[in-house]
């Protein structure tokens, strides 16, 4: 039984031009105790999904589908329950801390706040529960830090400040929008061990976005590779990097540096489609090799390959001959 | 062994103020780099690899002459650098990370990979010249009339790339060159990045943070840590390294590998991140699992480890 289950989801977004589609119905759901993943490269539609889910898309954007988190519609609350979902029940941590935490209020005082609002804890109380997050999420000297400022704490820091405060109310699921892109390597893999930990002690789902395969791969459970607004493959992440079916996904593959690997890349030309500009059958047609007329002009339904594995292709048996550079097998 | 050296730097360093904390206090001082030694021998491509705040985009400014060092010297090309990149007129060319900050939004691109010809009185002459280099970087001559925003960002950063090239250098310095990209553009700018510099026989210097990077474009690499180098030598030691600090970058990256993090049973314990450099000592040692007491008291000097790989360390692994 999914804990959100998203159908059909499409978003537009208002231009100069008239209203541009950023998502163009896609669907995907994640499970309790499961880590999804949601890859893609700019203006795929990934951080969109997100927002949408919160209730937090821009103004003037119009959102269709549906989007069902525990037998409720998120995209028909109004704001007031959204309100009281949004950071008890759901809660987000975005890439940037710097901009995303309050660069006035103390790190205690930000740890505390959905503490205070959605369980309604005295201040005291809040900020023993808050030194306790802030413990639990590996900031030293945790007690001092309730009094900082996000500018006194590195970059790390203030990402595992900002997971305490979305871990607060013991969400049921966290959204994490590129969390490490902004951070270093040995960083990034402490707080994304930080997020699996919290994954599995607390039974809670996580939909992990990233435009790294690799972040995807080793931390979740599920993916699903988004483009041009279009969920254009989704399965189990070992599938989709041994067997990957769409030729994006294999472009994607084979577009990838890998360590202790010196064959020559294969690029795919072109460039990647931006909100506004997504053509009106597959959003690949224009930089896929085997494209074919009605690629450009239908878009192609999604079909299973096998359990859990899907992918929005045309051509599929022609797609197996393009080049990808498979995973390791385990 | 290879060619005479192209880079030669020797014991240079590089110290930054920090504002100050409060209106009286005293100015910290971060070592960006401290006491490096580098030779690059002509047509290698050198990778410099490390952490912000390792002091590798210093190195780099400072061997294009853009940064002047406090200490030590700096050689390139037999001239010796004095923080005036003029000094090198061109023979020396950098791109950098971001393709939508280091283009003018205002100018065409004709002006843009133009601009370092600026002493080339012929007009004609700069735009002829502008066209060969974006041929060389797969863009026809018919985009010169063109602005910055009307690219995408691969584009842009072959755009910056011509501009590089557009002198004819001998070293072309590239920091972070594809970090801004969309993962399905990285492999043609990096393919493109390979091939200019075989066709050119290039002399480059790649700074990434990103290990694959480096392996896939450079032949030697070292590995900075808070401004010094901690481990040097052919890019391959990446695969096995010997200092715990690129040990711990080796592992720390991420692998196509699935569920690698979700069934682990040990995971790094976070260490506190310290910001500025230790006075004495390995700066390393707080977060290094093969620490020893002389760590704390000897700074290890980057000695020969096996021929051709040297390593900063008391306890390499």
């Amino acid at each position: 039984m999914a804990l959100l289950d998203i159908a059909g989801l499409s978003v537009t977004l208002p231009s100069a031009a008239g209203p541009a589609a950023a998502l163009r119905g896609i669907d995907l759901s994640v499970a309790a105790g499961e880590c999804l993943g949601i890859v893609g490269e700019s203006g795929s539609g990934k951080t969109m999904t997100a927002l949408a889910v919160m209730g937090l898309l821009p103004e003037g954007a119009h959102a269709a589908g549906r989007a069902v988190f525990d037998g409720a519609d998120l995209l028909t609350l109004d704001d007031a329950a959204l309100c009281r979902l949004r950071g008890r029940r759901i809660a987000m941590v975005f890439q940037e801390p710097m901009t995303a935490l309050n660069p006035l209020q103390r790190i205690g005082d930000q740890v505390a706040e959905p503490l205070r609002q959605h369980r309604g804890l005295g201040r005291r109380a809040a900020r023993e529960e808050a030194l306790a997050l802030l413990e639990r999420v590996g900031i030293p000297e945790p007690r001092a830090r309730l009094g900082s400022y996000p500018h006194q704490l590195s970059g790390g820091q203030r990402q595992r400040a900002m997971i305490a405060a979305a871990l607060a109310c013991g969400p049921n699921l966290l959204i994490a929008d590129e969390p490490t892109t902004a951070l270093d390597v040995t960083v990034q893999s402490q707080i994304l061990d930080l997020l699996v930990e919290l994954v599995e002690e607390r039974g809670m789902a996580l939909i992990l976005i990233s435009h790294d395969l690799a972040v995807i791969a080793e931390t979740c459970d599920r993916a699903v590779v988004l483009y041009g607004g279009l969920a254009v493959e989704s399965g189990p992440v070992a599938t989709l990097l041994c067997r990957p079916a769409h030729p994006y996904t294999r472009a994607l593959l084979a577009a990838l540096p890998q360590p202790a690997a010196g064959a020559r890349l294969s690029p795919t030309a072109g460039s990647v489609p931006q909100i506004g500009g997504f053509p009106a059958g597959c959003p690949f047609a224009d930089r896929c090799p085997i494209a074919e007329e009605r690629c450009w002009r239908e878009r192609p339904p999604r079909s299973e390959i096998d359990a859990q594995h899907e992918a929005a292709c045309h051509r599929l048996d022609a797609a197996r001959t393009l080049p990808a550079r498979p995973g390791p097998a385990r | 062994m290879s060619p005479a050296p192209v880079i030669e730097a020797h014991a240079v360093s590089k110290r930054y103020r920090l504002p100050r904390q409060k209106l009286f206090g005293s100015r910290t001082e971060i070592r960006a780099l401290d006491t490096v030694d580098l030779t690059v021998a002509g047509g290698v491509s050198y990778g410099i690899v490390g952490e912000s705040g390792s002091g590798k985009s210093t190195l780099a400014r400072l061997i294009v002459g853009l940064e002047r060092a406090d200490a030590g010297s700096v050689e390139v090309l037999g001239r010796r650098l004095a923080g005036d990149p003029r000094a090198l007129d061109g023979a020396a060319q950098m791109v950098f990370q971001d393709p939508y900050g280091s283009l003018d939004p205002r100018a065409r691109v004709a002006a843009i990979v133009g601009e370092p010809l600026w002493r080339l009185p012929d007009r004609e002459e700069r735009r002829r010249r502008a066209a060969a280099a974006m041929a060389a970087v797969g863009l026809g001559a018919a985009e010169l009339d063109k602005y910055p925003h009307e690219f995408s960002g691969g584009q842009r950063q072959r755009i910056a790339i011509a501009r590089a090239l557009v002198t004819d250098p001998q070293i072309l310095v590239a920091d972070e060159p594809v970090s801004a990209l969309d993962v399905s553009i990285r492999a043609q700018v990096l393919n493109l990045l390979r091939d200019l510099g075989m066709a050119r026989r290039l002399t480059s210097v790649v700074i990434s943070h990103d290990l694959a990077v480096i392996l896939y474009l450079c032949g030697r690499v070292a590995v900075m840590h808070r401004g010094r180098i901690v481990e040097e030598g052919p890019a391959a030691l990446l695969d096995r390294p010997v200092h715990p600090y690129t040990i711990a970058l080796r592992d720390a990256v991420p692998r196509l590998e699935p569920g690698r993090r979700r069934h682990r049973t040990e995971r790094a314990a976070a260490a506190p991140e310290e910001l500025l450099n230790g006075k004495a000592g390995c700066a390393y040692r707080a977060r290094c699992p093969r620490a020893v007491p002389r760590c704390a008291v000897e700074r290890p000097p980057l000695t020969e480890h096996a021929p051709d790989h040297r390593a900063a360390c008391h306890n390499p692994g």
